[in-house]
């Protein structure tokens, strides 16, 4: 459906986006993740033809959207980071323009405008002026632009910035509804939004790929060891005598938090489950365990580790490097 | 294409700008109207038409200012880049709205030449050729304001950079009567414009072979026609650069009553030019 090859931006000196590619199929709901300036935005202003590309290509059902724009850009619905809205017109009149200039024909036009105002809640304000509405509905006369002529694709540059709780479940609700017949791709810093929502995940930072799979199978990739996380009334060397003969450990860091009381994070071998060997490793040893818990790897973990560090986590360089074999 | 047009028409009106430029145009020429063709009683309306030649120096730039530096501002050029309409149809639609702006008060210009044949004599052909010609005169105006707003995120620069280079071409008679006319300073004119034309190739090409074969040849085509014929060169500047002065086809028909038809043929050219800048100005933007 969608198809980027060695995607490359560069604005002056600066690489925007460093050999980017991805393909993207018909049905799914994406997610572009990534922190703020990691080249997110840069990359959907390229798929949509707003910007151009360095080096590299955009294939949009085929068509290369630089070579045949007019062809590639009537398949996408494209929401931007700020809703491009004319103040000074009125929803309808806002929304009429964007059918026409999406060469929507006339008998269809206002059937299809009422069917979107409905879908997107925005019936009971369509005489008002762009510029007396609230950010939340402009959000959605955004969203309702982007659907119109109800494009196969439709990308949303993080739809749900600035709404409030309410607002952004509702919006969350209409890219499940509108993913039924589209395909839709969203970008967003905000890791829950996107597990929420998204079928699959391309994890993006400063401006490469880094990882792409299902929500699943990313957290799984790291999940090859448990830390087991315990708080105790001793002293760090006396927590560490304890621990010593345990079998099962991989390491121990600790750390003194006062008033006697010491932290650990105890990081357990391969398929082993220590807590057990713990609990009456400290009962014996008559120091009493404050408490004891499980951490598994998060979302959160595999995109800070992805994201924050220059290096790559072990199974992803494999995975990239199986993929690059192949 | 027809969209844009619509849309850029209905907000000319509707944010007032049209309206003001239009009743500004309507309301000076008027002045002028009662003053030399009522009260005076000369017959020529073309001759109070080039007295308002000036309104139009302020009044065009406040039409195309916003053209395209605020799509930009606000980013709502990316709903019109990424919709499946061709560049090309949205600068035409965009200019088309200008353009049928500043036909509104010419077609009330239209009336005033019959309002002096009821009361005598009156000279329609050179009249209403003066009210064409004015009429040309800024959409070749107009381009060049859209032109400069294409390069601007800033209305206000866009305003004034359009307003400098109007009143540039405005004065052009009188600052082309400084110009030196001896051979020599001809040669050394030549020159420096084909250094200014070699430097923009070689910042657009990034190829100095290019720029510098072409900087060369030029620079020994023109030494030796310097030694061969150099009469060629006398008042060359003022002759090359005089074309500049816009406004001139539209006085020459308003003061001494002369139709230049390569005039009409270069105020065409101008804006198909201009036309051309402002799209490759925003394709660039799109690369940069």
């Amino acid at each position: 459906m969608i198809e980027v090859k060695n995607l490359v931006k560069k604005y002056g000196n600066h690489l925007a986006v460093d050999h980017l590619s991805f393909q993207i199929e018909a049905g799914k709901i994406y997610g572009f993740l990534g922190p703020n300036g990691a080249g997110k935005s840069t990359t959907m202003n390229i798929m949509t033809g707003y910007l151009g590309a360095t080096e590299g290509e955009v294939l949009i059902d085929g068509h290369d959207i630089l070579k045949e724009p007019e062809e590639a850009k009537r398949h996408i619905g494209y929401l931007p980071e700020q809703p491009p809205l004319y103040m000074d017109m009125t929803v309808r009149e806002y929304l009429e323009f964007a059918a026409e200039l999406k060469g929507i024909g006339k008998a269809k036009r206002a059937e299809e405008i009422t069917e979107i105002e409905k879908m997107v809640r925005i019936s009971d304000v369509e005489k008002r002026l762009i510029k007396n509405l609230s950010k939340g509905y402009r959000q959605r006369v955004g969203l309702a632009q982007a659907v119109l002529g109800f494009p196969e694709i439709i990308i949303l540059d993080e739809p749900t910035v600035g709404l409030d709780p309410k607002q952004i479940i509702e919006i969350r609700e209409l890219i499940r509804k509108l993913a039924k017949k589209h395909t839709v791709i969203l970008s967003s810093h905000i890791l829950a939004e996107v597990r929420e929502v998204c079928d699959y995940i391309l994890i993006i930072s400063k401006g490469r790929l880094v990882a792409s799979d299902t929500p699943e199978n990313l957290e799984k990739m790291l999940d090859d060891h448990t830390t087991v996380v315990i708080e105790a009334q001793s002293s760090p060397s006396e927590m560490r005598l304890i621990l010593k003969n345990i079998p099962g450990i991989e390491s121990v860091e600790t750390e003194d938090a006062g008033d006697y009381v010491t932290w650990a994070r105890i990081r357990e071998k391969k398929g082993e489950d220590v807590r057990e060997r713990i609990f009456r490793a400290f009962a014996s040893a008559q120091t009493p365990l404050r408490t004891l818990k499980t951490e598994g790897t998060s979302l959160e973990d595999v995109f800070m580790q992805l994201t924050q560090t220059d290096t790559l986590p072990e199974a992803f360089a494999e995975k990239i490097q199986r993929e690059e074999a192949e | 294409m027809l969209a844009v047009y619509k849309r850029e028409l209905k907000s000319y009106f509707q944010s007032m700008v049209g309206c003001v430029f239009v009743a500004f145009l309507v309301a000076f020429t008027g002045i002028y109207f009662m003053a030399y063709n009522m009260t005076a009683g000369y017959p020529y309306f073309s001759y109070t038409l080039s007295g308002s030649l000036i309104v139009f120096l302020v009044g065009i730039p406040l039409i195309t200012m916003r053209s395209f530096s605020e799509e930009r501002r606000n980013k709502t050029d990316q709903l019109l880049l990424t919709a499946p309409v061709g560049l090309g149809k949205i600068v035409a639609g965009k200019y088309l709205a200008m353009v049928t702006v500043i036909a509104i008060p010419n077609v009330i210009f239209c009336v005033f030449p019959l309002i002096i044949k009821s009361q005598g004599t009156a000279y329609f052909l050179a009249d209403y050729l003066s009210i064409g010609v004015f009429f040309l005169l800024g959409c070749v105006y107009a381009a060049i304001g859209m032109f400069l707003s294409a390069l601007t995120e800033s209305q206000i620069i866009a305003y004034i950079s359009t307003f400098g280079i109007l009143l540039v071409l405005y004065l052009w008679d009188g600052i082309l009567s400084m110009m030196p006319g001896s051979a020599v300073s001809g040669l050394v004119g030549v020159l420096i414009l084909l250094t200014a034309v070699v430097f923009y190739i070689w910042r657009m090409t990034e190829n100095p072979v290019i720029a510098g074969v072409i900087e060369g040849a030029g620079i020994i085509a023109a030494l030796v026609l310097y030694f061969v014929k150099s009469e060629l060169f006398e008042n060359l500047l003022s002759r090359l650069l005089g074309r500049l002065a816009l406004a001139n086809v539209f006085t020459d028909i308003t003061t001494n009553s002369i139709f230049d038809v390569t005039g009409i043929a270069l105020y065409l050219s101008i804006i198909a030019v201009f036309a051309f800048l402002t799209v490759q100005a925003i394709q660039k933007r799109r690369w940069s």
